[in-house]
């Protein structure tokens, strides 16, 4: 393309250059950085809801005995929890750092599809406002676990069964139509001379992420459909006096349900990968090897699924078919943490807030990582199937995983979205309550879970209560600890130093060619990429 | 310009993908169920009808079947084994029964699905004749002797000494009555 041909686009662009005023710039934008950073705020209040959650299920766990609320509604609190920090906090989340980051990362002027952008996220407070709305709805909100198995969500579900399902339906449009526009803004709109084998490595594991989720989100839909079917029209997928099986449900919803978590925790390697060569000063060790990686987990996490089964009486043969293809995908893993590693290594660190929070991610990520080995020893996993081992074991892949990769995001690049610089104070003080925080909520679940409790119950045995109280006053030092990250982000919104373009030293890529913040359009002109003809 | 035009093509392959997808999670339904059949996965689908061959006995082991039978929550019927538990050689046919009772007021049918375990055993377990073939339909109060026929097929390896089979009785009344209304109606309008 010449530059004349791009004068001459330019001319005939009529749109004005700046926001549009007012409620409507948010409701009619097309803007990626516009539709970024909304996902990022419904993705923060969310997290609220469902960290809010928690805290009512660790109040109640705080003794045993029931003190606080009805098990029906603990339930509902655990099922809701769960759906809303899958599907409402660190879903969104990611779309909307793609949003804001991939345009700006291969240096094109938005997404590929800007209509559909708007679409797919105002489809969300939809779907979440529908599903919320079911807690005040007669017979009380969904209470069958976010895995939703049959037939406690068929046969035995309350009535608002079908309202979580339009909403898992809606999620679902949206993520899919959100994962098409990543995948065309990728594949097409990348400035010239910026090669796939360029691209940072967030870029790529989002475009891996995207495939990911265009296989499984329609087979979750799926699924639903077939409830949605069973509940009211007759037919018996999952009800086995007419016919059907309920491992069948479990055999669909965990075809979907492996590769969704690796859809959680795809980016955040990707953003790991960006953050750490910043903070380490040097390049980013085996780039080629982290891109296999990610496609290598990607294409193993569909046929590792029936490793959340192992005890529904699989023959044996399947047993170890799965127990090996899981313990496989430590090596791609082990891989990633590796190069992580190698990078830091001999590198001049410094450890600003986002480093912090990559660091504490690489650790703690590893420690989830382990424990999921454990769980993939199938003759031991029928001990530690359904207990606080596994929500130890989840917990610590996704908060401190996903979790603190995204907060380590969001420190990162909020200089570059509002022009200012980070309060390292605030950051600190809140990398260092959530890190204490985490880790006081969650490990202490690995020995309960071990010694035997079971998960999603509301009452337990006189042995477990001191290390239930324990995390439980953890679970509200990292809760609260979250409102330092909300004041921070917005103090660092209205006020602060002005940032640089480049406003970390040892930054490398694209988005820091452009002024902090970044002006509402960026790349009109394609940029030009190191080592192009 | 090219980059909308390949845009374009690139989306509708992504939702072609997605559509495909979403056929893929139906198709798992009847794949799962035919892999079960293949591999006797789930312990659901066993071998039914008469004997292939002449049936050689093998009188130098036993194998132990039990019988076991299970409610569905909402079935009020009473469902027991006539005897608990046989010891039987491979290749010798069996005879055995249920008893079920309808303690309630209203004409109610059962459906009876059964269960093997451990699933591997289910491809050497054969009902030559079994009450879960069919509907069981049974009058208020009524109590009823519910007959099958079964064989151990004598190429059972050796590890496989105890079956379990269980039967889980569902009440299906509701789903027949609709049926026979369907029915009803269809053979008045070909009456007309």
């Amino acid at each position: 393309m010449s530059t004349a041909d791009i004068t001459a686009e330019h001319h005939d662009d009529h749109h004005d250059h700046g926001p549009a005023k007012g409620l409507s710039r948010w409701f009619f934008t097309t803007n990626h950085k516009d539709i970024g950073s909304m996902y990022l705020w419904f993705s923060l209040a969310m997290f609220l809801v469902g960290g809010s959650m928690a805290l009512v299920i660790r109040a109640e766990l705080f003794q045993p005995g029931l003190q606080l609320v009805e098990p029906g509604f603990f339930n509902q609190m655990t099922t809701m929890h769960g759906l809303i920090m899958v599907f409402g906090a660190v879903m969104p989340a990611f779309v909307g750092l793609a949003n804001w980051m991939v345009p700006m990362m291969i240096g094109a002027p938005d997404m590929a599809l800007p209509r559909m952008n708007n679409w797919s996220f105002w489809i969300l407070p939809f779907a979440f406002g529908m599903l919320l709305l079911t807690l005040f709805m007669d017979g009380g909100a969904p209470n069958f676990g976010w895995t939703f198995y049959a037939p406690l969500s068929t046969t035995y579900a309350p009535d608002s069964v079908t309202f979580f399902i339009f909403a898992v339906h809606m999620m679902g449009v949206s993520s899919i139509m959100g994962a098409i526009n990543i995948v065309a803004t990728i594949l097409n709109m990348r400035a010239p001379g910026m090669t796939l084998m360029k691209m940072p490595l967030f870029v790529w594991t989002w475009l891996i992420t995207a495939y990911l989720l265009i296989a499984v989100m329609p087979v979750l839909a799926g699924v639903v459909t077939m409830m949605l079917m069973d509940i009211h029209f007759g037919t018996s997928f999952f009800d086995a006096a007419g016919g059907g099986d309920p491992v069948l449900f479990q055999h669909v919803f965990w075809f979907f349900g492996h590769p969704e978590v690796y859809i959680m925790i795809l980016p955040a390697f990707g953003i790991v990968s960006a953050i750490i060569p910043t903070f380490a000063r040097k390049q980013l060790f085996g780039y080629a090897s982290m891109v296999y990686a990610t496609a290598s987990i990607a294409f193993l996490s569909f046929i590792v699924w029936a490793h959340h089964m192992f005890t529904v009486g699989m023959p044996l043969a399947g047993e170890l078919f799965f127990m090996f293809a899981t313990m496989l995908i430590a090596v791609p893993t082990g891989v990633k943490v590796f190069n992580w590693i190698a990078t830091m290594w001999r590198g001049s660190m410094t450890f600003e807030t986002p480093m912090l929070f990559a660091l504490a991610f690489v650790i703690l990520f590893t420690i989830g990582g382990l424990s999921g080995l454990m769980l993939a020893i199938a003759p031991a996993d029928f001990q530690y199937h359904d207990t606080y081992f596994v929500v130890a074991h989840f917990h610590y892949v996704l908060v401190p995983g996903a979790i603190f990769s995204i907060m380590a995001a969001v420190y990162y690049w909020l200089p570059k979205w509002t022009g200012h610089q980070l309060n390292e104070g605030a950051g600190k003080f809140h990398f260092w309550m959530s890190f204490i925080g985490v880790n006081i909520t969650f490990f202490p679940m690995h020995f309960i879970g071990l010694a035997g409790m079971p998960r999603r119950i509301p009452d337990y045995a006189l042995q477990f209560a001191d290390f239930n109280a324990i995390a439980s006053v953890g679970a509200f030092i990292f809760g609260l600890s979250q409102l330092i990250f909300v004041w921070n982000v917005i103090q660092n919104i209205r006020s602060g130093k002005k940032a640089e373009a480049k406003c970390w030293e040892g930054a490398e890529g694209l988005e820091w060619s452009v002024p902090s913040p970044a002006p509402y359009h960026t790349f009109t002109t394609p940029p030009q990429i190191e080592g192009a003809k | 310009m090219s980059v909308a035009a390949d845009t374009k093509k690139l989306v509708a392959r992504l939702v072609l993908g997605t559509v495909l997808m979403f056929g893929f999670g139906f198709a798992m339904v009847p794949i799962y169920n035919v892999f079960c059949e293949i591999t006797g996965l789930n312990g659901k689908i066993t071998r039914t009808g008469e004997s292939e061959q002449p049936l050689v006995v093998n009188q130098d082991r036993t194998v132990k079947v039990r019988f076991i039978s299970v409610f569905n929550e909402e079935m009020p019927w009473e469902f027991e084994p006539m005897q608990k538990v046989y010891q039987v050689n491979p290749g010798q046919m069996q005879q055995t029964a249920f008893v079920a009772t309808n303690p309630t007021a209203n004409n109610m049918v059962a459906q009876a699905i059964p269960s093997v375990s451990p699933s591997e055993a289910a491809q050497y377990l054969q009902k030559v004749n079994c009450f879960c073939f069919d509907r069981q339909p049974l009058d208020a109060g009524a109590t009823a002797e519910m007959p099958m026929v079964f064989f151990i097929d004598p190429e059972i390896p050796e590890h496989l000494d105890s079956i379990t089979l269980s039967y889980t009785l569902f009440d299906i009344t509701d789903q027949q009555q609709v049926a026979e209304a369907k029915n009803d109606n269809n053979d008045k309008r070909s009456t007309l």
